[in-house]
């Protein structure tokens, strides 16, 4: 089945606190008061300006084996291509916050309203990374429908350029989804417009399919290995 | 406390207001505008920069130091102009071609800026002929590209072949960053600087154009 999510521009504003992190402020640094207001002016622009669309498609494994396997630019081994097989459900999917947004700082940046841009740009990420999990959540409860989640189930989001899924495999995952019906197109370089976009496919399954060590090849060189909180958090439920 | 010192701990503070008072200031006091620039306003945003290497301040505080800047920056312009004052370098920068992130180039250009460069900046999605026809036309010292795609971080090496191409090795020299890119890659592709972030670019920067 393929469906439209429909998000609210509320669903995806983040925390104050999160996007001071985005912004590598560290924790337990209190942000002074002017940073406060700037802080909760661009919150107030990300939720007039955001117009989040999501969709997700449930695919079955051999199927999506094609849509991974792209245009044969991954690494030699990854740990999705071990975590797939033994998933109880997988859906592409993909996510957009809108042009707006991106208008927005773009033009922010020209008054030159640096501070007040930069926080709104990393608010924005991290609203596309909420419009994922909103996404998410609606693909359990399609599982939940269907008897298909159980207590142990989880699920976790797997994106090509990650994790030696190369970004090429965004190909295969438009042809698949057509994601342009929400209005993300692909570049010739996999960029997907608008900017605040997320691509790629929720696995679910029992916690520990989505455990893996750091030993593949994309390891190596990974100097973001947002992996082991996201598995940490898999794992402890 | 003297007015320079003054817009400094003012810049410093993000006090951007402040910052262009006290310049006009110093300015109707006929203080030499190379003066109100360097101990002034560029003393105050080293500090800034310096404090933000130490991890003193964050990124927000440096942004609003960098307004201050700019506005101090607007009312001195025209004169240091006048007084036929040189930019510490011109920098063209910009995003390459397929790639349009552009927040990362942003705050690189706006550290530039805040350091006394004259940054133009062709924004993103940029062609590597552009790059080098914007550095020849301005008669710019270097090249910052900006990526964050490993499906474009070819053409950085195109930029740089290209420069060599035309014979212009050693008269524009270049520098990359954004999040895939390496000291290694920089190295490999034969750039001449490479730098993780906005504030150890102008380190970057101010080094090779004391080897210039
Ligand atoms: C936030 C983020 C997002 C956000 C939005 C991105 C944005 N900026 O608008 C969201 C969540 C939407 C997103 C989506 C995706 N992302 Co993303 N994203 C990031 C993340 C975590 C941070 C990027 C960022 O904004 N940084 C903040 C800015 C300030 O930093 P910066 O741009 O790096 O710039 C600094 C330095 O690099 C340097 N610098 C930059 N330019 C220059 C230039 C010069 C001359 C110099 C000297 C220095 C310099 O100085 C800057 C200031 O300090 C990076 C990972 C990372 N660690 O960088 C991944 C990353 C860029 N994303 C990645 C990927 C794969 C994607 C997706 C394709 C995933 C997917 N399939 O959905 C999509 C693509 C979106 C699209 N439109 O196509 C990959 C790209 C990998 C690759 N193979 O190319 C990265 C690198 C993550 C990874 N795998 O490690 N992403």
């Amino acid at each position: 089945m393929r469906q439209a999510v429909n998000i609210s521009a509320a669903d995806v504003i983040p925390e104050p606190e999160a996007v001071l992190r985005g912004l590598s402020v560290p924790e337990g640094v209190a942000a002074d008061l002017r940073f406060q207001r700037l802080l909760r002016a661009a919150l107030d622009i990300l939720t007039a300006r955001s117009c989040p669309a999501g969709l997700f498609g449930e695919i079955a494994a051999d199927e999506f084996g094609y849509v991974y396997g792209g245009s044969g630019s991954n690494d030699p081994d990854t740990p999705l291509h071990h975590i797939y097989p033994k998933a109880t459900g997988l859906a592409l999917f993909a996510v957009t916050l809108g042009r707006e947004v991106s208008r927005e700082i773009d033009y922010l940046f020209h008054v030159r309203e640096f501070a007040l841009a930069t926080i709104l740009d990393a608010a924005a990420s991290q609203a596309a990374e909420l419009a994922g999990d909103a996404v998410e959540r609606e693909f359990a409860a399609v599982l939940a429908a269907n008897g298909l989640f159980q207590g142990e189930t989880r699920l976790l989001r797997y994106s090509p350029g990650y994790c030696g899924w190369h970004m090429s495999g965004q190909r295969a995952l438009f042809d698949r989804l057509r994601p342009d019906e929400i209005g993300i197109t692909l570049r010739e370089s996999f960029l997907m417009e608008p900017l605040k976009s997320m691509s790629g496919v929720i696995a679910a399954g029992p916690a520990a399919i989505h455990d893996f060590e750091d030993v593949f090849p994309c390891c190596a060189g990974c100097e973001n290995p947002t992996c082991r909180e996201r598995i940490r958090r898999a794992l402890s439920g | 406390m003297d007015i320079l010192s003054r817009i400094a701990q003012e810049l410093e503070a993000g006090e951007d207001e402040r910052v262009a008072e006290l310049t006009r200031e110093a300015i109707a006091q006929n203080l030499a505008p190379k003066e109100i620039l360097d101990r002034g306003l560029l003393a105050g945003m080293n500090v800034v920069g310096e404090k933000f290497r130490a991890h003193e301040v964050f990124l927000p505080d440096v942004l609003l130091a960098a307004k201050a800047m700019y506005a101090g920056l607007d009312l001195l312009k025209p004169l240091l102009i006048r007084d036929g004052v040189p930019p510490a370098g011109k920098i063209i920068l910009g995003t390459v071609q397929g790639d349009l992130h552009d927040i990362g180039k942003n705050l690189v250009g706006i550290m530039l800026k805040g350091a006394g460069f004259e940054v133009i900046d062709l924004g993103h999605d940029v062609p590597p002929a552009r790059f080098i026809d914007a550095a020849t036309e301005n008669g710019a010292d270097l090249i910052g590209m900006s990526t964050l795609l490993t499906t474009t971080m070819p053409v950085m090496r195109q930029v740089v072949a290209m420069i060599e191409e035309r014979g212009l090795r050693g008269k524009i020299r270049t520098i990359v960053g954004g999040a895939p890119v390496t000291a290694e890659y920089a190295r490999e592709i034969g750039a001449d600087a490479y730098s993780f972030d906005g504030s150890h670019a102008v380190e970057r920067v101010k080094r090779l154009m004391a080897e210039a």
